[in-house]
């Protein structure tokens, strides 16, 4: 095969284009072929893989969003009526509502703690920083499944930590019912635990990357901390802050096996603890609807889609000048 | 345990602030990091102690006159978690082990070529394949569960690892990250002179790209593998034979099964993550240098 040799060829195609002059694009093209075939068997594996397992689910997600289904076998088609019924859908709706109380509760709460900390640990001076980083960070070690686990332990009503700890320190109710009235704060409480550090670590890569030189320009031009926080590290950070805050919506928004696990499988009483994703496996595979939970799919999907090019436009428009 | 020193490039700042500063932020750090290991400690004491002593006592059991009494703590429920025949721990180490190292490895190498060929390659259809491939991180994964389930059940691989593992074996995530990495650590001009001197195209693959990008591999490895190990919903869906059930899956549904046994859910979780947790511990750095890449970098 040629491809072991193609800077030879494609000196060959430069010298005859000193005989016939060709365009940059055959010149282009020549150079192309020359390594085309390599690329694709390099592809080849992930995109037969990809276009099984990711690329045909995809097409079909969208028939089966225009399907009644019961069990992979039996189907109906019933158009745009998924849309319509998951619209006037109250469970649906109490699920999108506890899904953004708990979205909003990560970014509002989590992320300016795991900017605050990260601040805290970017002093070389600081002792044991590497220590405390660890520290902070371990919590992701355990996995969400079994931090679920934990959790689940934790806020307990009798047995639980945490009501035992508040009730020797403050005598607080030991029959408190963290898991059973209080379960959105129990949630946004467990995920600022296990994501705090890791939101953290992003930040912390990001401030160390800050040019020295503009912080002590800011303080010789007499900006006080405040005002170097915001002309500084502000602007210096918003491109690892934006994706921190893309990547924490979208995991938010998505939701599902915290709940699930520290509530036992259930949605918890009242629903209180149901979130999109869910609503959805539970109506694709405890009802056994794989269209009506193809369409709770699109749904999220969309939102998703669409929060990342409001970013993306955030972004963008900030970095024009 | 310690990771290494940080780079200092902002040593000197740091240098001019006033110790006092440096205890107030001590005095603000540690109790979060109090807060942050508790939980920990209270699972392994909870591990290592009776029903008894689970309920009469916070972290350590109480001795019958007074004090601490540590040789109430016991292996026992360690022990009931691998002998009791309706636990079966072990079977589900194996299946966890299994799992999330074929996948890891599969998706690794399925990754590294394809984001080798998008990073270094000119083809036709180069530009759409990578946007192609790019726009799919976008794609929530709870989409694809029923339609993926409809695909396994057609393609008869319900209630195999096959159909379990070869989902998640072509992650977007991992071409995006080894592009990247590939466009950054490994020259054109290396592949140009390897080329001239007859190498194979395969050659140049493992013999230049794949050590230039080790730390990537180590890092997306590591994630990949923790991804599978942590995968809840995927198993649930897929498998039905409860001797292919993997930890998370057991583990989770010891819950329902145990209610008020709490030492033993305890052991079950830490024998859980464990292992997780040592992997993490030997390649942390490369996996926060994985992590951060993208965004930092990107």
């Amino acid at each position: 095969m040629s491809i072991t040799e193609p800077p030879r060829a494609v000196a060959e195609a430069e010298s005859s284009a000193l005989l016939t002059p060709p365009t940059p694009e055959v010149l282009n093209r020549d150079r192309a072929l020359n390594v085309a075939g390599p690329a694709w068997l390099f592809l080849a594996p992930f995109l037969l893989v990809f276009a099984i397992f990711v690329l045909y689910p995809l097409g079909k997600s969208l028939v089966l969003a225009m399907q009644q289904t019961y069990g992979p076998g039996a189907t109906e088609w019933v158009g745009f009526d998924n849309f319509a019924n998951l619209l006037r859908d109250d469970l649906f709706r109490l699920a999108v509502r506890n899904t953004v109380v708990y979205t909003l509760g990560s970014m509002f709460i989590q992320l300016p703690l795991a900017l605050g900390l990260a601040m805290l640990l970017n002093r070389p001076s600081l002792r044991g920083r590497g220590i405390y980083r660890l520290v902070f960070f371990s919590p992701q070690l355990m996995g969400l499944v079994f931090a679920a686990m934990l959790a689940a332990l934790v806020f307990e009503k009798r047995a639980g930590l945490l009501n035992q700890a508040l009730h020797w320190l403050v005598g607080f109710d030991l029959d408190f019912p963290w898991l059973q009235t209080h379960i959105m704060w129990t949630l946004i409480l467990t995920s600022l635990w296990m994501y705090v550090g890791y939101n953290m670590v992003f930040f912390l890569a990001a401030l160390q990357n800050i040019d020295k030189s503009l912080e002590e320009a800011a303080s010789v031009d007499g900006a006080g901390p405040l005002g170097r926080f915001w002309n500084v590290t502000v602007p210096s950070i918003r491109p690892v802050a934006s994706v921190v805050v893309l990547l924490s919506l979208i995991g938010s928004l998505q939701l599902f096996e915290l709940p699930w696990i520290m509530l036992q499988s259930t949605p918890g009483p009242g629903n209180r603890g149901l979130t999109v994703v869910m609503y959805l496996y539970q109506k694709g595979f405890e009802t056994g609807d794989l269209g009506y939970a193809s369409a709770i799919g699109w749904l999220l999907a969309v939102m998703l889609i669409g929060l990342a090019l409001v970013q993306l436009w955030i972004v963008r428009r900030e970095d024009r000048p | 345990m310690t990771p290494p020193a940080p780079p200092t490039k902002n040593q000197i700042a740091g240098a001019t602030s006033h110790p006092l500063l440096s205890v107030c932020v001590h005095a603000a750090l540690v109790p979060l990091a109090i807060i942050t290991l508790i939980p920990f400690v209270w699972l392994l004491l909870a591990s290592l102690k009776t029903p008894e002593d689970f309920s009469g006592s916070m972290f350590l059991p109480r001795g019958e006159q007074g004090g601490y009494d540590l040789t109430r703590l016991t292996f026992d429920n360690y022990t009931r978690l691998f002998t009791d025949p309706s636990i079966a721990i072990g079977r589900a180490i194996v299946n966890s082990v299994f799992l999330a190292s074929a996948t890891a490895v599969l998706a690794t190498f399925l990754a590294a070529a394809a984001g080798y060929a998008l990073a270094r390659f000119r083809f036709r259809g180069r530009n759409a394949m990578t946007i192609l491939v790019l726009g799919a991180i976008i794609v929530p994964p709870p989409l694809l569960l029923a339609p993926g389930y409809q695909l396994l059940f057609d393609l008869g691989l319900l209630d195999t690892f096959t159909g379990l593992i070869l989902p998640v074996a072509a992650p977007a995530f991992g071409i995006f990250l080894f592009r990247q990495s590939v466009q950054q650590s490994v020259p054109e001009s290396l592949i140009e002179a390897a080329r001239m001197d007859g190498a194979t195209e395969l050659g140049i693959f493992t013999a230049i790209v794949l050590p230039l990008v080790r730390p990537m591999i180590g890092a997306f490895m590591l994630i990949t593998f923790l991804l599978m190990w942590n995968n809840f919903i995927g198993p649930q869906i897929v498998l039905q034979s409860p001797e292919k059930m993997p930890l998370a899956v057991v583990v989770a549904q010891m819950v329902g099964l145990y209610e008020q046994d709490y030492g033993l859910l305890m052991a079950g979780t830490l024998i859980s993550v464990l292992p997780v947790a040592a992997l993490f511990l030997m390649l942390q750095k490369e996996f926060i240098t994985g992590l951060t890449s993208g965004a930092v970098k990107g």
